[in-house]
């Protein structure tokens, strides 16, 4: 070591005291240190004074040593009326300040205003209502208060390859899982039954839908009781309404103990009422039977179905016991099927029946499976919205960040003055986020009142019954919270970045905003557009879809077809219905059937053809069970063949196929070919084509088969064709008194096939109605941030315009040269959103097998669509500009 | 007046500065102390303390001249003001009173 080094303090020591020490402090310090080591070295030797330098150093760290001067002009602190510090930028008398001069900035550039306040508004109308909406959607079943423990029993089974679940199940399993499974503290068996039944007090009968249900669920359900019986399915001729049913059937009155009389034919008590379940629930019910009615009611019950393990029809809810583990239980009740059906080894090895438990927190958004997973469901579509009013949010408050940036010049001249006067930049930063905050709250209550005049109508596109929660405290915090955020983010920006100003350079000559602030508000533009047209293009994809899905041929008219549940008293008096309802002229053909024209409710495995293998067991085919003239009424085109005939009387062991049966049993000549189902020989006497009877319309067609019912249980509903000279309204009306007539406990109730097959596009609807008006907001709101920032740029450029028409230039090439920036953007937009759009469509499209391909055509349409909403915008602006007289704008100087 | 509370090492500090009169720094103030007290005393405290003091107004400072020894840095030079003076005086005439009072069993008698 040098003796250069040795002699003077430590380096290192001496370069932390210059960058520690505060600049008003550093020079007495930096010279009392340096004067006691010269003097102690003097005394004591440079290496002890170089140790005592360190030590001093660090006995000198201390907030007092680095803290700034708090003024020039020192003043004691503790003196009231002296204090001359900066008052802090939240203090009452700035705030005031900062409202004050945000209300007069508001007034004086009032279209600026109505854009910013507006658009935002907008933008948090549509980020609220998809708030409730997915609060709606989240919150369902939430009100039983067994949620957490309520499970649905499902059912996966494998059949020619496919592993499906299903809710329907033997209707022995829920006896069964009682009586030996200790993990549940409850089971409650129902029906599945669909359509409605009806109900008679009096001389007035009532359509309503109920099921049979176990006693159980009323405890379960956590069911309100509002009048009766705490326990109002243990007998079975009871039958317990909700509040909504029993005002409908008995008015005022009490109903507890009057007796109705069901389907005309078996005569209940009335024990309780309970209250209407919520519109998002699952359990919905006009009524409930008890499960036991079942029984006396239907002797078929007893007889065929009760220890029946193969007939899968009812559906089990449980309720596990505090503390059980799900995962447990499913592994005791996975086998309770295949042990009652171990006789058969083919099910043992190919169909594998498992049951399993489905959460309550999972029926709404999670309820479908592919191969025994669960794969989701309508959660998508929750996700998928929510992130559309994150994107409209987001464009909105874009909105204001561009537009408050792009009047920064002129408020720059505030800023200097501001600043020249002292204030600080924090103090800058608080008003400019207090004004974006006092513009956020003002477009909240405009919002509200959007949200308010907007919610019937968008409780009428999404059938529900949403309502504001105006008690809920959490609801104000969320949207206190939702406000601030959205006005700390919207004016962060300018915020930021008008605090950034020199006071010196403004004042001087006003800011050039050159192209590094021109750039980020570029940006923005390009985000904002590329959100909207991602959306755009989402919407016109998912309404290809849909068109698509209604554009395929489905191989039936449904037009002129109606469906009437059928009776006990339908199906005695059939031929005398028939003949009389074809001599009234109104209809020219009618038959029995299953389901409903436009569904099949029923499928089964079994059978077995000319050459198929004992696999080919468990090959399932929908089955429509039907009667003589089915092919006529539902109007399909035969293949090949006839329908079912009077004449021949072989018909009553008769099948038609369809195209896809034909195809999965590789029979060459299908007519005339002898099928074996159900210990029975059937012969094919005719072909149709693949009717679309689907659940969804975009479903593959499956094996059908048309079976010859002659047993009267299998009669669900009379499919009727009516006369097609005849307007329908007119064929309804003589229908009517037949139908009573001979069907004396049912009102006279049908349904429309084209109206029933339209109900299967709802998802579709719903997603592309939301996607359309989402779309369509997007779109507005960012057209008016342009609207805005073409009119700024156009005053901006006053001058520039000025002098270019001076010199010779046209209208047109004044409006091109203001018109040629954004047109580039949004092309840059386009560029973006293309493929994002096209790779989240494509999987949008993934869950459907009949669906469209996208084309170019659609992002061609797009591109055209947004550069013409763009230039109409911008256009106007740009022409006033252009149009200005020179002189005008150049006088002004 | 808040601020006349004078801690001990508050009073040793204002009583070194009043001692060293025209020439009272911090430096000067830490070397003067030392010899006296014969512990070593660091700069940070004495120089905490005497800013604490001018906050009070018990002090005041100007700067002084430079030396070679100081890398050619001034000295910030303190002088006791008259409330710094009378702080003093009060706290003697408490330790006086204090003194006067105490008995003279108390020590002894050893005290005289």
């Amino acid at each position: 070591m040098s003796q250069k080094q040795t002699n003077r303090p430590p380096g290192w020591a001496q370069r932390l005291l210059e960058r520690i020490t505060a600049p008003h402090l550093r020079e007495e310090i930096q010279g009392d240190m340096d004067e006691l080591f010269q003097k102690r070295a003097q005394r004591h030797g440079y290496p002890k004074a170089r140790l005592l330098y360190v030590v001093d150093l660090l006995l000198l760290l201390h907030p007092r040593l680095w803290r700034r001067e708090p003024n020039v002009n020192f003043k004691a602190r503790y003196t009231r009326y002296n204090d001359v510090s900066n008052p802090f930028f939240f203090h009452p008398t700035m705030i005031r300040n900062y409202v004050k001069i945000a209300f007069r900035n508001l007034v004086k550039n009032k279209a600026y205003s109505a854009i910013n306040i507006g658009g935002l508004a907008v933008g948090m109308a549509v980020a609220m209502l998809i708030g409730i909406w997915i609060n709606d959607e989240l919150s369902a079943n939430k009100h039983h208060k067994n949620y957490k423990t309520l499970y649905q029993v499902k059912l996966s089974q494998t059949f020619d390859g496919q592993r499906g679940t299903q809710d329907a199940l033997p209707f022995p399993v829920g006896e069964e899982l009682k009586s030996k499974y200790p993990d549940f503290k409850a089971v409650a068996m129902y029906d599945r039954g669909e359509g409605n039944r009806s109900l008679i007090v009096g001389n007035q009968k009532f359509l309503k839908q109920g099921l049979f249900i176990g006693e159980e669920a009323i405890d379960m359900f956590s069911l309100n009781i509002l009048n009766g019986d705490k326990n109002p399915l243990k007998e079975p001729y009871s039958i317990v309404l909700s509040d909504e049913t029993a005002k409908a059937l008995f008015g005022q009155q009490d109903p507890i103990g009057k007796i109705l009389k069901l389907d005309n034919k078996v005569d209940l008590k009335v024990t309780a009422v309970v209250a209407k379940q919520p519109k998002n629930a699952t359990l919905q019910f006009d009524y409930l039977l008890p499960w036991s009615l079942q029984e006396n009611m239907y002797d078929w019950v007893a007889k065929y179905v009760k220890t029946n393990w193969e007939n899968n029809g009812w559906g089990v809810f449980v309720q596990l016991k505090d503390g059980i583990d799900p995962a447990q239980t499913n592994a005791k009740i996975k086998d309770v099927i295949l042990s009652h059906l171990s006789n058969d080894p083919n099910t043992r090895k190919l169909v594998k029946p498992e049951l399993f438990l489905h959460p309550m927190a999972k029926w709404r958004l999670y309820s479908e499976f592919a191969e025994g997973k669960n794969t989701g469901g309508f959660i998508k579509y929750v996700r998928l919205f929510g992130i559309f009013g994150l994107f409209i949010l987001v464009i909105a408050c874009i909105n204001f960040m561009n537009l408050s940036t792009a009047r920064s010049e002129k408020r720059a001249k505030e800023v200097g003055v501001r600043k020249a006067v002292g204030s600080g930049r924090e103090q800058l930063i608080g008003q400019f986020l207090s004004e974006s905050t006092l513009i956020a709250f003002m477009a909240l209550v405009l919002a509200f009142g959007m949200v308010l005049i907007s919610l019937p109508y968008f409780n009428s596109l999404t059938t529900k019954t949403m309502a504001i929660e105006f008690g809920n405290p959490v609801f104000w915090g969320i949207m206190l919270v939702f406000t601030i955020f959205t006005g700390l983010l919207a004016g962060s920006y300018p915020a930021l970045y008008l605090s950034s100003f020199n006071p010196v350079k403004i004042l001087k000559g006003g800011v050039h905003v050159g192209k590094s602030a021109s750039l980020p508000r570029k940006i923005l533009v390009v985000v904002q557009f590329t959100f909207s047209i991602v959306l755009m293009i989402g919407t016109i994809i998912i309404y290809q879809q849909m068109q698509h899905g209604k554009n395929r041929p489905i191989g039936f008219t449904k037009q002129g077809l109606i469906s009437v549940s059928s009776s006990n008293d339908l199906t005695t008096n059939f031929e005398a219905l028939r003949n009389e309802l074809l001599a009234s002229g109104a209809v020219s053909s009618i038959c029995k059937s299953n389901s409903p024209p436009t569904q099949w409710w029923s499928s089964n495995g079994g059978w077995s053809w000319k050459g198929s293998t004992p696999e080919d067991k468990s090959a399932i085919f929908t089955t429509i069970a039907t009667n003589f003239d089915y092919i006529k009424t539902m109007g399909i085109k035969l293949k090949e063949g006839r329908d079912f005939s009077r004449d021949f009387t072989t018909d009553s062991s008769g099948v038609i196929l369809n195209e896809a049966a034909v195809k999965r049993m590789g029979l060459k000549h299908p007519v005339g070919e002898i099928l074996k189902w159900a210990g029975k020989d059937r012969t094919v006497v005719g072909v149709i084509p693949d009717i679309v009877v689907e659940w969804s319309p975009y479903q593959t067609v499956r094996p059908l088969t048309i079976i010859f019912e002659k047993d009267r249980n299998w009669v669900s509903f009379l499919c009727v064709r009516i006369n097609p000279a005849m307007a329908p309204s007119l064929a309804i009306q003589k229908m009517a008194p037949i139908f009573d007539k001979y069907n004396p406990g049912f009102p006279f109730d049908y349904k429309f096939s084209d109206t029933e097959y339209a109900k299967k596009f709802y998802y579709e609807e719903l997603i592309g109605n939301l996607s359309a008006i989402v779309s369509v907001l997007a779109i507005f709101i960012s057209c008016l941030g342009l609207f805005g920032l073409a009119s700024f740029m156009a005053e901006q450029r006053t001058k520039e315009i000025g002098i270019r028409k001076v010199l010779g230039a046209s209208v047109t090439s004044v409006w091109g040269l203001l018109s040629k920036d954004f047109v580039l953007l949004v092309i840059i937009s386009c560029l973006i959103a293309s493929p994002v759009a096209w790779y989240a469509m494509n999987q949008w499209l993934e869950s459907y097998t009949y669906k469209i391909t996208i084309g170019a055509g659609v992002f061609l349409i797009v591109l055209m669509m947004a550069l013409a909403i763009t230039l109409l915008t911008i256009s106007y602006q740009a022409i006033k500009a252009a149009l200005l007289n020179p002189v005008k704008s150049l006088r002004s100087e | 007046m808040k601020g006349t509370q004078l801690g001990e090492f508050e009073e040793i500090v204002l009583l070194t500065i009043a001692l060293l009169y025209d020439d009272a720094y911090s430096a000067a103030v830490v070397e003067e102390l030392s010899q006296r007290l014969e512990r070593p005393m660091s700069l940070g405290a004495v120089h905490r303390t005497m800013q604490r003091l001018e906050e009070k107004r018990l002090v005041h400072s100007r700067f002084g001249e430079a030396t070679a020894e100081r890398g050619g840095r001034r000295k910030r030079l303190f002088t006791v003001t008259t409330a710094g003076e009378q702080v003093l005086q009060e706290a003697r005439r408490i330790r006086n009173e204090l003194w006067a009072d105490i008995p003279k069993a108390a020590f002894g008698g050893g005290v005289s």
